[in-house]
Protein backbone atom coordinates (compact mmCIF):
# COMPACT_ATOMS: atom_id res chain seq x y z
CA UNK A 1 0.00 0.00 0.00
CA UNK A 2 1.26 3.48 -1.12
CA UNK A 3 1.58 5.79 2.10
CA UNK A 4 -0.89 8.60 2.74
CA UNK A 5 1.48 11.48 1.89
CA UNK A 6 2.25 9.68 -1.45
CA UNK A 7 -0.87 9.67 -2.51
CA UNK A 8 -1.56 13.65 -2.06
CA UNK A 9 1.81 13.65 -3.76
CA UNK A 10 0.64 11.76 -6.60
CA UNK A 11 -2.58 13.63 -7.15
CA UNK A 12 -0.51 16.98 -6.95
CA UNK A 13 -2.31 17.77 -3.52
CA UNK A 14 -1.49 19.07 0.23
CA UNK A 15 -3.36 19.15 3.13
CA UNK A 16 -2.94 22.69 4.83
CA UNK A 17 -5.51 24.42 7.28
CA UNK A 18 -7.80 26.78 6.27
CA UNK A 19 -9.73 28.88 8.42
CA UNK A 20 -9.96 27.09 11.75
CA UNK A 21 -13.49 27.39 12.76
CA UNK A 22 -14.30 24.69 15.44
CA UNK A 23 -12.69 23.70 18.27
CA UNK A 24 -13.06 19.61 19.30
CA UNK A 25 -12.44 19.40 22.61
CA UNK A 26 -11.55 15.52 24.02
CA UNK A 27 -11.74 15.64 27.50
CA UNK A 28 -10.21 12.24 28.47
CA UNK A 29 -9.80 8.47 28.06
CA UNK A 30 -12.07 7.89 30.93
CA UNK A 31 -15.48 5.86 29.47
CA UNK A 32 -18.13 3.30 30.46
CA UNK A 33 -17.87 1.52 27.21
CA UNK A 34 -15.13 -0.60 25.89
CA UNK A 35 -15.99 0.13 21.89
CA UNK A 36 -14.10 -2.06 19.80
CA UNK A 37 -13.79 0.05 17.06
CA UNK A 38 -12.81 2.98 19.49
CA UNK A 39 -9.62 4.77 17.81
CA UNK A 40 -8.31 6.15 21.23
CA UNK A 41 -8.16 3.14 23.28
CA UNK A 42 -10.75 5.14 25.41
CA UNK A 43 -12.66 3.14 28.56
CA UNK A 44 -13.43 2.56 32.35
CA UNK A 45 -10.01 1.64 33.74
CA UNK A 46 -8.55 4.96 31.75
CA UNK A 47 -7.35 7.48 34.33
CA UNK A 48 -6.51 10.24 31.66
CA UNK A 49 -8.98 13.04 32.49
CA UNK A 50 -8.96 17.03 31.72
CA UNK A 51 -8.20 19.09 35.16
CA UNK A 52 -10.16 21.88 35.89
CA UNK A 53 -7.32 24.20 35.49
CA UNK A 54 -6.82 22.75 31.97
CA UNK A 55 -10.37 23.04 31.70
CA UNK A 56 -10.26 26.81 32.60
CA UNK A 57 -6.90 27.37 30.16
CA UNK A 58 -8.82 25.46 27.39
CA UNK A 59 -11.57 27.78 27.59
CA UNK A 60 -9.44 31.09 27.71
CA UNK A 61 -7.67 29.45 24.89
CA UNK A 62 -11.40 29.50 22.88
CA UNK A 63 -11.79 32.96 24.56
CA UNK A 64 -8.70 33.94 22.46
CA UNK A 65 -9.63 32.32 19.24
CA UNK A 66 -13.01 33.33 18.70
CA UNK A 67 -14.49 29.39 17.64
CA UNK A 68 -18.04 29.41 15.65
CA UNK A 69 -18.33 25.84 17.16
CA UNK A 70 -17.32 24.10 20.29
CA UNK A 71 -17.33 20.18 19.89
CA UNK A 72 -17.02 18.50 23.29
CA UNK A 73 -15.83 14.50 23.25
CA UNK A 74 -13.77 12.00 24.73
CA UNK A 75 -13.93 9.18 26.28
CA UNK A 76 -17.18 9.56 27.45
CA UNK A 77 -17.54 13.61 28.14
CA UNK A 78 -20.41 12.88 30.81
CA UNK A 79 -17.84 11.55 33.51
CA UNK A 80 -15.55 14.48 33.26
CA UNK A 81 -16.41 16.61 36.70
CA UNK A 82 -16.10 19.79 35.50
CA UNK A 83 -17.87 19.26 32.38
CA UNK A 84 -20.60 21.60 33.81
CA UNK A 85 -17.65 24.12 34.15
CA UNK A 86 -16.45 23.55 30.93
CA UNK A 87 -20.03 24.09 29.09
CA UNK A 88 -20.66 27.23 30.41
CA UNK A 89 -17.45 28.78 29.65
CA UNK A 90 -17.71 27.33 26.14
CA UNK A 91 -21.36 28.35 25.45
CA UNK A 92 -20.72 32.31 25.37
CA UNK A 93 -18.03 31.82 23.29
CA UNK A 94 -19.38 30.37 20.22
CA UNK A 95 -22.38 29.96 17.91
CA UNK A 96 -22.94 26.52 18.21
CA UNK A 97 -21.67 24.20 21.25
CA UNK A 98 -21.85 20.34 20.64
CA UNK A 99 -21.45 17.48 22.95
CA UNK A 100 -20.63 13.87 22.19
CA UNK A 101 -22.59 11.00 23.93
CA UNK A 102 -22.84 7.41 23.59
CA UNK A 103 -26.13 7.37 24.96
CA UNK A 104 -25.39 5.39 27.89
CA UNK A 105 -23.18 7.48 29.85
CA UNK A 106 -25.98 9.89 30.19
CA UNK A 107 -27.56 7.63 32.73
CA UNK A 108 -27.48 8.35 36.12
CA UNK A 109 -28.69 10.60 38.67
CA UNK A 110 -26.75 13.90 37.20
CA UNK A 111 -29.37 13.17 33.86
CA UNK A 112 -31.83 15.69 34.28
CA UNK A 113 -29.41 18.53 35.05
CA UNK A 114 -27.11 17.47 31.99
CA UNK A 115 -30.15 17.58 29.85
CA UNK A 116 -31.46 20.88 31.10
CA UNK A 117 -28.51 22.34 30.98
CA UNK A 118 -27.92 21.25 27.60
CA UNK A 119 -31.51 22.74 26.70
CA UNK A 120 -30.47 25.71 28.45
CA UNK A 121 -27.96 26.57 26.73
CA UNK A 122 -28.91 25.14 23.15
CA UNK A 123 -26.34 22.44 22.93
CA UNK A 124 -26.24 19.92 20.20
CA UNK A 125 -25.99 16.72 21.10
CA UNK A 126 -24.38 13.95 18.65
CA UNK A 127 -24.63 10.57 20.00
CA UNK A 128 -23.66 7.17 18.78
CA UNK A 129 -25.93 4.65 17.04
CA UNK A 130 -24.27 2.50 15.03
CA UNK A 131 -26.94 -0.26 13.97
CA UNK A 132 -30.64 -0.81 13.69
CA UNK A 133 -29.36 -4.55 14.99
CA UNK A 134 -29.31 -4.66 18.29
CA UNK A 135 -26.51 -8.25 17.69
CA UNK A 136 -24.23 -5.65 15.44
CA UNK A 137 -24.06 -2.48 18.23
CA UNK A 138 -23.77 -4.84 20.96
CA UNK A 139 -20.78 -6.62 19.37
CA UNK A 140 -19.09 -3.21 18.49
CA UNK A 141 -20.16 -1.62 22.09
CA UNK A 142 -20.72 -3.99 24.53
CA UNK A 143 -23.58 -6.23 25.92
CA UNK A 144 -26.94 -4.36 26.26
CA UNK A 145 -25.39 -1.03 25.05
CA UNK A 146 -28.20 -0.82 22.19
CA UNK A 147 -30.99 -1.64 24.66
CA UNK A 148 -29.73 1.64 26.53
CA UNK A 149 -29.06 3.28 24.20
CA UNK A 150 -32.70 2.92 22.23
CA UNK A 151 -33.97 3.99 26.07
CA UNK A 152 -32.30 6.73 26.41
CA UNK A 153 -32.96 8.42 22.69
CA UNK A 154 -36.57 7.90 23.55
CA UNK A 155 -35.64 10.01 27.18
CA UNK A 156 -33.91 12.53 24.90
CA UNK A 157 -36.97 12.62 22.18
CA UNK A 158 -39.20 13.23 25.49
CA UNK A 159 -36.91 16.65 26.67
CA UNK A 160 -37.22 17.65 23.15
CA UNK A 161 -34.28 16.88 21.71
CA UNK A 162 -34.41 15.59 17.99
CA UNK A 163 -38.29 17.11 17.76
CA UNK A 164 -38.84 19.16 14.65
CA UNK A 165 -40.55 21.75 16.92
CA UNK A 166 -37.89 22.31 19.56
CA UNK A 167 -34.63 23.65 17.48
CA UNK A 168 -32.73 21.12 19.94
CA UNK A 169 -30.65 18.53 17.60
CA UNK A 170 -30.44 15.25 18.20
CA UNK A 171 -27.72 14.23 15.23
CA UNK A 172 -26.88 10.52 15.20
CA UNK A 173 -23.10 8.71 13.96
CA UNK A 174 -22.93 5.61 12.78
CA UNK A 175 -20.02 3.42 12.24
CA UNK A 176 -19.67 0.15 10.56
CA UNK A 177 -19.56 -2.90 12.98
CA UNK A 178 -16.41 -4.29 11.94
CA UNK A 179 -13.61 -4.13 9.27
CA UNK A 180 -15.93 -2.33 6.60
CA UNK A 181 -16.66 0.46 4.94
CA UNK A 182 -19.80 2.87 5.69
CA UNK A 183 -23.24 3.16 3.64
CA UNK A 184 -23.80 5.84 1.78
CA UNK A 185 -25.19 8.48 4.07
CA UNK A 186 -28.23 9.65 2.58
CA UNK A 187 -29.76 6.24 2.54
CA UNK A 188 -29.11 5.06 5.67
CA UNK A 189 -30.44 8.44 7.17
CA UNK A 190 -33.29 7.70 5.61
CA UNK A 191 -33.50 4.04 6.60
CA UNK A 192 -33.22 4.69 10.06
CA UNK A 193 -35.55 7.79 10.27
CA UNK A 194 -37.90 5.50 8.99
CA UNK A 195 -37.28 2.35 10.66
CA UNK A 196 -36.44 4.06 14.00
CA UNK A 197 -39.86 6.04 14.39
CA UNK A 198 -41.96 3.05 12.93
CA UNK A 199 -40.61 0.53 15.73
CA UNK A 200 -39.57 2.65 18.46
CA UNK A 201 -41.13 5.88 17.73
CA UNK A 202 -37.57 7.67 17.59
CA UNK A 203 -36.30 10.87 15.99
CA UNK A 204 -33.83 12.69 15.29
CA UNK A 205 -32.16 15.90 13.31
CA UNK A 206 -29.84 14.48 10.89
CA UNK A 207 -27.55 11.19 10.67
CA UNK A 208 -23.58 11.11 9.34
CA UNK A 209 -22.08 7.78 8.92
CA UNK A 210 -17.80 7.57 9.36
CA UNK A 211 -15.17 4.87 8.43
CA UNK A 212 -13.71 2.96 11.81
CA UNK A 213 -10.25 5.01 11.88
CA UNK A 214 -7.57 1.92 12.17
CA UNK A 215 -5.91 3.21 15.72
CA UNK A 216 -5.65 2.34 18.75
CA UNK A 217 -8.29 -0.48 20.23
CA UNK A 218 -9.28 -0.75 16.24
CA UNK A 219 -6.11 -1.50 14.90
CA UNK A 220 -5.27 -3.75 17.22
CA UNK A 221 -8.94 -5.87 16.40
CA UNK A 222 -7.84 -5.61 12.92
CA UNK A 223 -4.40 -7.04 13.13
CA UNK A 224 -5.92 -10.12 15.31
CA UNK A 225 -8.10 -10.74 13.36
CA UNK A 226 -6.42 -10.57 9.75
CA UNK A 227 -8.51 -8.02 8.63
CA UNK A 228 -5.33 -5.32 8.77
CA UNK A 229 -4.18 -5.67 5.18
CA UNK A 230 -7.31 -6.17 3.60
CA UNK A 231 -9.08 -2.97 5.44
CA UNK A 232 -6.15 -0.06 4.51
CA UNK A 233 -6.05 -2.23 1.07
CA UNK A 234 -10.10 -1.40 0.70
CA UNK A 235 -9.52 2.39 2.81
CA UNK A 236 -6.48 3.27 0.37
CA UNK A 237 -8.20 2.28 -2.61
CA UNK A 238 -11.31 4.54 -2.40
CA UNK A 239 -9.33 7.56 -1.63
CA UNK A 240 -11.15 10.11 -3.30
CA UNK A 241 -9.22 13.44 -4.16
CA UNK A 242 -12.61 15.16 -4.04
CA UNK A 243 -12.70 14.99 -0.36
CA UNK A 244 -9.52 16.78 0.68
CA UNK A 245 -11.04 20.40 0.07
CA UNK A 246 -13.64 19.81 2.93
CA UNK A 247 -11.67 17.36 5.60
CA UNK A 248 -12.68 18.67 8.92
CA UNK A 249 -8.81 18.76 9.49
CA UNK A 250 -8.48 22.16 7.50
CA UNK A 251 -11.48 23.83 9.61
CA UNK A 252 -10.91 22.30 13.22
CA UNK A 253 -8.02 22.50 16.00
CA UNK A 254 -8.75 19.46 18.53
CA UNK A 255 -6.93 19.50 22.16
CA UNK A 256 -6.31 16.83 24.44
CA UNK A 257 -7.39 16.20 28.12
CA UNK A 258 -3.57 17.73 28.72
CA UNK A 259 -4.33 21.18 26.71
CA UNK A 260 -2.25 19.81 23.53
CA UNK A 261 -3.21 20.77 20.68
CA UNK A 262 -3.77 18.32 17.30
CA UNK A 263 -4.94 18.56 14.10
CA UNK A 264 -7.71 16.24 14.75
CA UNK A 265 -9.04 13.51 17.43
CA UNK A 266 -7.12 11.11 15.12
CA UNK A 267 -3.90 12.42 15.28
CA UNK A 268 -4.42 13.01 18.56
CA UNK A 269 -4.53 9.07 18.83
CA UNK A 270 -1.69 8.45 16.49
CA UNK A 271 0.57 11.10 18.44
CA UNK A 272 1.28 13.68 15.81
CA UNK A 273 0.95 16.83 17.27
CA UNK A 274 -0.39 19.71 15.61
CA UNK A 275 2.38 21.93 14.15
CA UNK A 276 4.93 18.61 14.45
CA UNK A 277 5.53 19.04 18.65
CA UNK A 278 3.82 18.79 21.55
CA UNK A 279 2.19 22.31 21.23
CA UNK A 280 0.11 23.62 24.47
CA UNK A 281 -2.86 25.52 24.26
CA UNK A 282 -1.27 28.60 27.02
CA UNK A 283 1.13 28.98 24.51
CA UNK A 284 -1.06 30.23 21.43
CA UNK A 285 -2.49 33.81 21.01
CA UNK A 286 -4.71 32.66 18.25
CA UNK A 287 -6.73 29.60 16.64
CA UNK A 288 -3.90 27.87 14.33
CA UNK A 289 -3.52 30.15 11.12
CA UNK A 290 -4.56 29.10 7.13
CA UNK A 291 -2.27 27.87 5.36
CA UNK A 292 -0.01 25.70 7.91
CA UNK A 293 0.09 21.94 7.22
CA UNK A 294 -1.53 19.31 8.58
CA UNK A 295 0.01 16.69 9.76
CA UNK A 296 -0.63 13.09 8.19
CA UNK A 297 -0.65 9.44 8.35
CA UNK A 298 -1.62 6.19 7.08
CA UNK A 299 -5.09 6.14 8.94
CA UNK A 300 -6.03 9.58 6.96
CA UNK A 301 -7.75 7.23 4.18
CA UNK A 302 -10.47 6.51 6.48
CA UNK A 303 -11.16 10.53 5.93
CA UNK A 304 -10.43 10.02 2.55
CA UNK A 305 -12.67 6.99 1.40
CA UNK A 306 -15.42 7.16 -0.56
CA UNK A 307 -17.44 10.34 0.17
CA UNK A 308 -15.05 11.18 3.32
CA UNK A 309 -15.01 12.27 6.08
CA UNK A 310 -15.80 15.87 6.57
CA UNK B 1 -3.39 -25.86 0.50
CA UNK B 2 -3.98 -26.31 -2.79
CA UNK B 3 -7.56 -25.48 -3.93
CA UNK B 4 -9.65 -24.57 -7.04
CA UNK B 5 -10.86 -21.53 -5.28
CA UNK B 6 -8.27 -18.44 -4.22
CA UNK B 7 -9.53 -15.69 -2.45
CA UNK B 8 -7.59 -13.57 -4.87
CA UNK B 9 -8.92 -14.46 -7.94
CA UNK B 10 -11.92 -12.41 -7.58
CA UNK B 11 -9.60 -9.52 -7.31
CA UNK B 12 -8.72 -10.47 -10.95
CA UNK B 13 -11.96 -10.83 -12.47
CA UNK B 14 -10.95 -8.37 -14.85
CA UNK B 15 -8.16 -10.12 -16.41
CA UNK B 16 -11.27 -12.11 -17.86
CA UNK B 17 -11.26 -9.68 -20.43
CA UNK B 18 -8.16 -10.07 -22.14
CA UNK B 19 -9.10 -12.74 -24.94
CA UNK B 20 -12.53 -11.56 -25.90
CA UNK B 21 -12.56 -7.46 -24.37
CA UNK B 22 -15.43 -6.33 -26.15
CA UNK B 23 -17.32 -9.05 -24.05
CA UNK B 24 -16.20 -8.44 -21.20
CA UNK B 25 -16.97 -4.73 -21.58
CA UNK B 26 -20.31 -5.30 -22.12
CA UNK B 27 -20.79 -7.23 -19.13
CA UNK B 28 -18.95 -5.70 -16.72
CA UNK B 29 -20.98 -1.98 -17.92
CA UNK B 30 -24.11 -3.97 -17.88
CA UNK B 31 -22.76 -5.76 -14.36
CA UNK B 32 -22.71 -2.23 -13.16
CA UNK B 33 -25.37 -0.92 -14.70
CA UNK B 34 -28.08 -3.93 -12.66
CA UNK B 35 -26.17 -2.86 -9.60
CA UNK B 36 -27.63 0.84 -9.32
CA UNK B 37 -29.63 2.32 -7.94
CA UNK B 38 -32.78 2.05 -9.42
CA UNK B 39 -36.41 0.93 -8.85
CA UNK B 40 -34.36 -1.52 -6.00
CA UNK B 41 -31.77 0.20 -3.90
CA UNK B 42 -28.44 -0.89 -3.48
CA UNK B 43 -28.90 -2.17 -0.60
CA UNK B 44 -31.63 -4.79 -1.61
CA UNK B 45 -29.81 -5.58 -4.58
CA UNK B 46 -26.81 -6.61 -2.48
CA UNK B 47 -29.44 -8.83 -0.67
CA UNK B 48 -30.65 -10.10 -4.25
CA UNK B 49 -27.38 -10.95 -5.36
CA UNK B 50 -26.10 -12.47 -1.80
CA UNK B 51 -29.51 -15.13 -2.06
CA UNK B 52 -28.21 -15.84 -5.55
CA UNK B 53 -24.69 -16.20 -4.55
CA UNK B 54 -26.51 -19.14 -2.20
CA UNK B 55 -28.37 -20.49 -4.45
CA UNK B 56 -25.72 -21.09 -6.81
CA UNK B 57 -23.33 -22.07 -4.32
CA UNK B 58 -20.28 -19.26 -5.46
CA UNK B 59 -17.48 -18.60 -2.97
CA UNK B 60 -16.49 -15.57 -4.04
CA UNK B 61 -19.75 -14.39 -4.82
CA UNK B 62 -20.65 -14.83 -1.41
CA UNK B 63 -17.69 -13.39 0.04
CA UNK B 64 -17.86 -10.45 -2.35
CA UNK B 65 -21.68 -9.96 -1.45
CA UNK B 66 -21.43 -10.50 2.23
CA UNK B 67 -19.01 -7.71 2.10
CA UNK B 68 -21.30 -5.36 0.17
CA UNK B 69 -24.49 -6.20 1.80
CA UNK B 70 -22.55 -4.99 5.22
CA UNK B 71 -21.04 -1.79 3.24
CA UNK B 72 -25.08 -0.81 1.97
CA UNK B 73 -26.09 -1.22 5.59
CA UNK B 74 -28.01 -4.47 5.96
CA UNK B 75 -27.12 -6.47 8.98
CA UNK B 76 -26.55 -10.32 9.76
CA UNK B 77 -29.86 -10.68 10.72
CA UNK B 78 -31.11 -10.00 7.25
CA UNK B 79 -28.74 -11.30 5.55
CA UNK B 80 -29.67 -14.70 7.36
CA UNK B 81 -32.84 -14.39 6.55
CA UNK B 82 -31.96 -13.63 2.44
CA UNK B 83 -30.39 -16.95 2.76
CA UNK B 84 -33.11 -18.48 3.93
CA UNK B 85 -34.91 -16.88 1.10
CA UNK B 86 -32.57 -18.88 -1.20
CA UNK B 87 -32.55 -22.13 0.84
CA UNK B 88 -36.78 -22.52 0.85
CA UNK B 89 -36.75 -21.44 -3.21
CA UNK B 90 -34.06 -24.43 -4.08
CA UNK B 91 -35.66 -27.14 -1.56
CA UNK B 92 -39.01 -26.15 -2.85
CA UNK B 93 -37.92 -26.25 -6.07
CA UNK B 94 -36.86 -29.94 -5.44
CA UNK B 95 -39.90 -30.63 -3.32
CA UNK B 96 -42.24 -29.27 -6.05
CA UNK B 97 -40.79 -31.92 -8.72
CA UNK B 98 -42.15 -34.47 -6.65
CA UNK B 99 -45.18 -34.03 -7.72
CA UNK B 100 -43.92 -35.20 -11.02
CA UNK B 101 -42.61 -38.26 -8.83
CA UNK B 102 -45.86 -39.03 -7.59
CA UNK B 103 -47.64 -38.92 -11.32
CA UNK B 104 -44.75 -41.56 -12.68
CA UNK B 105 -45.60 -43.96 -9.70
CA UNK B 106 -49.52 -42.76 -9.93
CA UNK B 107 -49.16 -43.87 -13.76
CA UNK B 108 -47.02 -47.06 -13.07
CA UNK B 109 -48.89 -48.15 -10.12
CA UNK B 110 -52.39 -50.34 -9.90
Amino acid sequence: MESFSATLEGHGLTLRRDRTATLQVNVGLLCNQTCRHCHLDAGPGRTESMSRRTVDEVVAYAGRCGFDCVDITGGAPELLPDLDRLMEGMAPLCRKLMLRTNLTALEGPDLEALIDRCRRLGVTLVASFPSLSANQADAQRGRGVWEKSVRMLRTLNRTGYGRNDTGLELNLVVNPAGAFMPPGQCGLEARYRRDLLRRWGISFTSLYSFANVPLGRFRRWLLSSGNYDQYLEKLSGSFNPDTISSLMCRSLVSVSWEGLLYDCDFNQAAGLSYGGSPTHVTSQSAAPPAGKPVAVGDHCYACTAGTGFT
Amino acid sequence: MESYYDPKDLGRFQEIGKEAPELARKFFDYYGAVFAEGELTEREKSLIALAVAHAIQCPYCIDAYAQACLEKGSNPAEMTEAVHVATAIRGGASLVHGIQMRKAVEKLSL
